[in-house]
């Protein structure tokens, strides 16, 4: 018979908002790398040399074709060997990066390609400089336009990144983990972990609205 | 014991990916049947059925599947059943893919224009048959593409089935790792072979994706 004892993982409570607070902002600095990444690679995809493009395509194929706990386990376990030793939370922020930067890259290009190539001409009729354009036309535009996946990608990093329990990065899984390990109530403790993951969902995405409607202002201001 | 990473070692590796491939297939079969229910319950028209498929969409998609693991593991042993790590990972995977795939599906119906039902009714159909030979043909060729994109992602997430203690590929490749202290050969081996797996299944969703002409629906996994 099932019976559930909540008082134990619950009276840990500080534990789990601390790995949740981990969570966050470990989600938050991967995802900004990943931005950071994605855009490099999606400015090199559209670059004329075919050298040059080869490289983001590379690096897109091979990262979204693996799993990224192999890719986790390369870079912690992996990297040591050529002389390169990254403790967890390094190690976790950079594949958890490069894994999501070979997804915001696809995002990204898609969302420069949607802006028509007539937009830049009128911009530059109208004598916008070439990074004027750049930034006023295309990239705000894209970036409006890529928005709503990027901030599922968010979410998404937000979840994976419960995979970095794996090498012992004291985030939300892991806290969970430590306390079933202790308490010897694993479903209570992963039930409690699940639940604040949703919240956690909740939380994102709501942020994240707010943030759109700021983000594509300018649309709604032109209409 | 030490062994040096060489054929017999790459070989146990191959071996693995059988079980990778076989819990992706039970992932895929199992979603494919949870996936046709969720359609059902997410666009019946009463209201409880369509508050539980969306119920169940929001938390598959809102946690982690290393914690649905992980609860589906624990949760058997919580009821006193003993489960083999297998048997724990088929059913999260199932319920986890039956939600993403539900969701594609969803996406992939609505896809299909007003106008077409609406002259179904007009014409006189009822609605089973408006569902079985105007709806569901006409969202089958939209549904295909993201589909298989999809068992990309299962394919890959499989590998957390190596967590508690599932041995197909990854967990054979720590297995590996331990015994012959390489670990990078070893983890490049494997991810070289999931490779393999998943960028034939990639091109092909992307050919079906150009063929059929369809958006991508649904969301993007990681």
């Amino acid at each position: 018979m099932l019976s559930l004892d909540f008082s134990g993982t619950l009276a840990r409570w500080p534990e789990i908002a601390w790995g949740a607070w981990t969570t966050l902002w470990i989600a938050l600095v991967a995802m900004v790398g990943a931005l950071l990444i994605g855009a490099l690679a999606a400015w090199a995809a559209m670059a004329s040399r075919r050298a040059v493009r080869l490289v983001p395509q590379l690096y897109v194929e091979l990262f979204r074709n693996t799993p990224f706990l192999v890719q986790m386990y390369i870079v912690y376990f992996g990297l040591p060997s050529i002389g390169l030793r990254l403790t967890a939370y390094p190690a976790a922020l950079l594949a958890l990066s490069l894994y999501a930067g070979a997804y915001a890259t696809e995002i990204l290009r898609a969302g420069i390609e949607g802006v028509p190539p007539g937009q830049i001409e009128a911009a530059r009729a109208l004598g916008l400089s070439p990074l004027r354009t750049l930034r006023l036309v295309i990239l705000r535009q894209a970036l409006a336009a890529s928005f709503p996946a990027l901030a599922s990608q968010f979410v998404l990093v937000m979840l994976a990144s419960s995979l970095l329990s794996a090498i012992s990065v004291p985030e939300l899984t892991a806290v969970a983990n430590n306390i079933q390990g202790q308490t010897f109530r694993s479903f209570e403790a992963f039930l409690v972990a699940g639940a604040v993951y949703l919240a956690l969902t909740a939380l994102l995405r709501g942020a994240l609205g707010k943030l759109e409607r700021r983000v594509c202002a300018f649309q709604w201001a032109v209409r | 014991m030490f062994q040096t990473y060489g054929v017999v070692q790459a070989e146990y590796l191959v071996e693995a990916m059988r079980w990778t491939a076989s819990l992706a297939a039970i992932a895929m079969l199992g979603g494919a049947i949870g996936g046709a229910l969720m359609v059902v319950l997410r666009l019946s028209d009463a209201m409880i059925p369509r508050a539980i498929g969306g119920a169940v969409t929001y938390v598959a998609q809102g946690t982690p599947l290393l914690v649905q693991l992980f609860l589906a593991y624990f949760g058997a042993s919580a009821i006193g059943l003993d489960v083999p790590p297998l048997a724990a990972a088929a059913v999260a995977f199932t319920l986890w893919a039956s939600a993403f795939l539900g969701d594609i599906w969803c996406g992939a119906i609505e896809t299909v224009p007003k106008g077409q039902r609406e002259a179904g009714l007009a014409l006189g159909l009822r609605p089973r048959q408006l569902f079985w030979r105007v709806v569901l043909p006409q969202a089958v060729r939209p549904a295909i593409p993201p589909t298989v994109g999809f068992l990309v992602q299962v394919v890959k997430n499989t590998a957390i089935a190596s967590i508690i203690g599932f041995r197909e590929l990854t967990r054979a490749g720590q297995i590996v790792a331990n015994v012959t202290f390489q670990p990078m050969p070893v983890f490049l081996t494997v991810a070289v072979l999931y490779f393999a797996l998943c960028y034939p299944l990639s091109l092909a969703a992307r050919l079906l994706e150009r063929r059929l002409g369809s958006a991508r629906i649904g969301p993007i996994t990681v």
